[in-house]
Formats: structure tokens, sequence, C-alpha cells
């Protein structure tokens, strides 16, 4: 990861840590560790135009653990989707940042998220449509790893293979905690990675806060079935209390945890 | 009335084949149970539109969201308990949520699907979806209607669910008799009591009127086609004008038409009122005969309704 890489991320992560101490609500966790995924999405591989949303061939994204949404935000605010303003108001009466990503409120969202498990669904029709259509178009979802949990997520993996959608790729920001601890204290998920093979998915891995990496990942040739990176990621990323700590998945911070998060951002 | 008695579900399917025909965005999906739901009409014409998801509703219905958010027009179609039911918060959250473009033609509704039982009879199906906002609700009463149902939900912008239904039944609309959603058709003018009926009821209203005109009783029967948006203004003005109300329905008397019908009334009107239906009950295995018979969704529990209301009618006003 350059150095560059480094410092936009920062610049993310630091926004994401004002919206939410800003609104005293939402998901710090899980923002910060699916940072780095997205950066490399829409710095390094989706095609997009902020200035024509409705772009028949643009890559769509689903963030299907919708709670991560500020970060989502901080990224699109960044790339001119919406002034940066609006970041300021997420979470407010009449605010175009909703807790959740609600697709007909925000410029950029492809999906309304944020019920796990739907996501990956919602993804598999969008690839449906692309795909019979033949646009060359790409869909990417960003899974939460507590989330395949929910059967859902199996519906859609059994689906995405059984109509070959090589326009397909599924990203897990692997971070290994949920909201009631570690995914193996809560229900354990196994060989995720054998899960999907199993189910006829083409299957990579690689560190999720390495911005190049995902990039590389992303950007290999497609095979002919649909694709799924396992991200290694550290929830509550770049901050050092909460990193790997179970009760920062939905918890606001007060004063002093913000000044000294601000400090770490080197703010 | 026409003799020969078809179900809705046949009609969906051929309507659904036809409008495919007209509008090359039309996609049909199902769950394993096109031959049931009859969307095979559709998918044997047109194998490249049509989606099995096989036995996933919920992905189904999640699915159909992302498609109809492309720019296509979904008839989405499984089992009502198994769409309105198992898959509930996908068509709340991903399609009602967003606005999204998916028609759910939704089957077996009601305990006239018969033999399969309890399980698969669902009796609160209208209930669910009518509490979604962005939902609009369709109970067609016969096969002719059905087609105009389906083809004005795909004229419609945003989701639609069409309720269909196994067991033939009575024509009771002709294919002049107009449509339009949210637009009540009188079938028969009444001055003592007016019945407001859906689905399969419609014709048993009908048979309702006739018995008791041999009574001398008059009544008006209501074909209310659209649950939601309700047509206010005709269950009010018809409300008003008979003093009387009885609705029917092959479905809870919880949530679905005759509770729309009674909260609408609710501080408007001085008529009495009574609904048939289910009384919070499953359904159970038989002969659909059978099983109206036991539920009183008959046109003999229809008639003693009517008779109620217009006894408390009667007994209010010489109360005042």
């Amino acid at each position: 990861m350059t150095e560059t890489q480094h410092s936009q991320a920062q610049q993310i992560r630091t926004d994401i840590l004002k919206m939410l101490y800003g609104c005293q609500s939402g998901h710090p966790g899980g923002s910060l560790s699916v940072v780095e995924i997205l950066l490399a999405l829409y710095n390094h591989v989706m095609r997009y135009d902020p200035a024509n949303l409705s772009w028949e061939e643009r890559d769509r994204l689903v963030l299907s653990k919708g709670h991560g949404c500020p970060a989502l935000y901080a990224v699109l605010a960044q790339k001119g989707f919406f002034p940066r303003e609006s970041l300021w108001t997420l979470r407010q009466l009449g605010s175009i940042l909703q807790g959740h990503p609600d697709m007909r409120k925000t410029p950029g969202v492809d999906a309304s998220t944020g019920s796990l498990g739907q996501g990956m669904s919602i993804a598999v029709g969008y690839a449906l449509a692309g795909q019979r259509a033949a646009k060359p178009y790409r869909v990417f979802c960003v899974l939460g790893d507590g989330e395949a949990q929910e059967g859902l997520v199996w519906e859609a993996a059994m689906a995405a293979a059984h109509y070959k959608l090589n326009n397909l790729t599924v990203i897990m920001d692997y971070n290994q905690l949920q909201i009631d601890g570690t995914n193996d204290q809560v229900m354990s998920l196994g060989s995720i990675q054998d899960k999907f093979r199993a189910f006829g998915w083409e299957t990579l891995e690689t560190d999720g806060h390495d911005i190049s990496a995902i990039a590389e990942v992303l950007n290999r040739p497609a095979s002919d079935a649909p694709r799924f990176v396992l991200c290694h990621t550290v929830k509550g990323k770049g901050v050092s209390f909460m990193e790997n700590a179970v009760g920062w998945h939905g918890k606001p911070m007060d004063q002093e945890q913000f000044n000294a998060a601000m400090r770490e951002m080197g703010c | 009335m026409m003799a020969d008695k078809q179900s809705t579900r046949v009609a969906y399917g051929k309507a659904l084949a036809e409008l495919g025909a007209k509008n090359e965005k039309v996609l049909a999906v199902d769950a394993d149970l096109a031959h049931a739901t009859m969307t095979v009409d559709f998918a044997t014409q047109y194998p490249d539109r049509f989606y099995n998801f096989g036995i996933a509703e919920s992905n189904m219905m999640a699915a159909a969201s992302g498609l109809a958010n492309s720019g296509y027009t979904v008839f989405a179609s499984t089992f009502a308990l198994f769409g309105a039911g198992r898959a509930y918060e996908q068509i709340r959250n991903s399609i009602c949520y967003t606005h999204a473009n998916v028609k759910l033609g939704l089957s077996h509704a009601g305990p006239s699907c018969g033999e399969d039982g309890g399980s698969h009879q669902s009796v609160e199906d209208i209930a669910l979806m009518r509490v979604l906002p962005d939902m609009t609700v369709l109970v067609p009463c016969d096969a002719i209607e059905m087609k105009k149902a389906v083809f004005a939900a795909a004229e419609k912008d945003g989701p639609v669910y069409i309720r269909t239904g196994r067991l033939p039944t009575d024509i009771c609309t002709a294919e002049t008799t107009p449509f339009e959603i949210g637009k009540a058709i009188t079938l028969r003018e009444g001055s003592d009591v007016v019945i407001f009926a859906c689905g399969i009821m419609v014709a048993q209203a009908l048979e309702a009127a006739e018995l008791l005109a041999a009574e001398g009783v008059s009544a008006a029967v209501v074909n209310v086609h659209t649950i939601k948006p309700l047509d206010e203004e005709c269950v009010l003005r018809m409300a008003n004008a008979c003093g009387a109300v009885v609705t029917a329905e092959e479905h809870s008397v919880i949530g679905g038409l005759g509770a729309a019908i009674a909260e609408s009334l609710m501080g408007k009107t001085c008529a009495s009122f009574e609904r048939v239906g289910i009384l919070d009950r499953f359904g159970q295995s038989g002969k659909p005969q059978d099983l109206f018979r036991e539920y009183g969704l008959t046109s003999e529990a229809i008639v003693k309704a009517c008779k109620r209301v217009i006894m408390q009618k009667h007994a209010s006003s010489q109360q005042r």
C-alpha cells in the first residue's frame, strides 16, 4: 500500500469518525474495517460517473453489510456524488444519508440494504439483468461475515452459480466479529472459502486493508463462475481502542474517545 | 352469469403470456411452482425471459427487485403463503422500500386451494400485503377480471400484489366491464344492504343478493377488486345509501377487505356492519365446497349476515 493510499484511507476514517460522533449513533467497527475495500473499488476497479447516475453500463455496488454505510458515504462524497457537507447530516431527519443505505435518497447508492443477507440476492438480480442484456457492467456485493449466518446468503450463492453469473463478485469483510461476540462464539461459519467453493464459486482471498492487493484480485479476468473474495480485515481498524473490540459494533463515542481517535488519525 | 367456471390462476398465466408478447421488458420469475401458479405459459413461450429460482422464495423476491431496478417489469409468483408469508421481509425491504416494479402474482390463496390443508392455505396474505407502504393490493373476482388486473398492474409503476386462486369459479364480470385500479365496481344496485366482496366471494355475494331478492330484500353488490388503494368514496356512498354493510372475503376477517372497509367507515357513517370471512382460524384439508361451509364462506352465510345488519339498522333507527 502506498503512502497516498494510506492517507486516502486516513481521510475516509476521519470522516467516518466525525460523522458518527456527530450523530451519536451508528456503527464504527464495521465502517472502519471496510474502508480499503471501498477505496479499492472506487479508485481502481469500478466504472461509474457521478454526473450520470443512471448510466446503464455503470458497475453496481451493493453494500449488503448496510451498517457500514458511513464508509460508503464518505467515499461517495469524495468522488463527488453529493456535497461533502451532507456527511454531517448522517442519520438526521430529512437527511439524504440514512442510517442504512437507501437508494431512493442517496445519489450513487444502487441498493437499499441493511436487513442482513438480502444484498447478495439483490446483486444476483442486478447481475442477471446485466447478463441477459449483455451489458458489460460488473456487480459487486460487500458482505459482512456474521451476515453469512443468514440462509438467504446461501440461496443467493446457489442461484449465482446456477446462472453462471461471472459478472458478480462478492467481497467479504472478514473481521470475524459480530454484535454478540466473535463469529465462532456466536455461530461458527466454518470455512467460508470451502462453502463458496462447494457452491461452485471461484474463491480468492487477500489482505482487506491493502488497497493494491484488493484491487489486483478484483481486476483479475473473470472465470465462468461468480467470484468470492475473502478480505481479511480488522474490525475498528485504525483506532487502537476499537480494533478487534466486540463492544464497538454500534456504540457512540464520548468526547474523550473522539478526541483520542482523532489524534490517531493525525488530526 | 356464465355457466363455465375458470380459475384465476389459469387466467393469470394466460394473461402473463399475452402480456409477454406485447412487452419485451416483462420478465417472470417463479420458485419451482410454475405449473401451479401457471407462469408455465410464459416460461414456455419466452424461456429466455423466465427465471426459476428453485424452492427459495426469499432469494427470488430480493433478486426480482434487482431485476426490476434494472429496468424490467418483473412478475414474481409462488403460493401466496410462501410469497407474502415466507418472503415478507424481502418484499418489504427490497421491493416496496425501493419502489421496485415487481408484481406479485401469488396463488393458492385461501381455503379454496383445498386438500393441501392449513399449511398451504393463506388466510392472511391480504393483511400482510395491505400494511406495506407503497403496495397496491388486487383481488380479482374471476378469470376475466384477472386478465385486466394483470395488464393494469403492468401499466402501474411500483409494486402490486395480485391474489390468484386454484379453484375454477364462476364468471361474474364481462369483457366489457371496465377495470381501473382503485375503482370498485357496483355489480348490482340495491337499497336495504350493501355487500362489499372481493375474489371468489363476489359470486357468493351475487348469489346471496338473488336469495335476498326472493325474500323481498334489496341488496347491492360491490366488487372491491382493489383492496388498496380502497375506493373510499364508493364505500362511504354505498354504506350511507343502504345503511347496512356486509363484507365478504376468502380471508381472515382480521386485516383484509372487511377490516379495510371498517377502518375507512369508522366515524363516518351510522350504517350497521358485519364481516363474513374466516374467523381467526387456520384452514384444513377438505374439498373446497366442504371448507366453504365449514368456514362460513357461502351465500347462505352472507344472507344471514345481511339480515342481521338490516335488523340492527332498523333497531337503531327506532331508538333514535
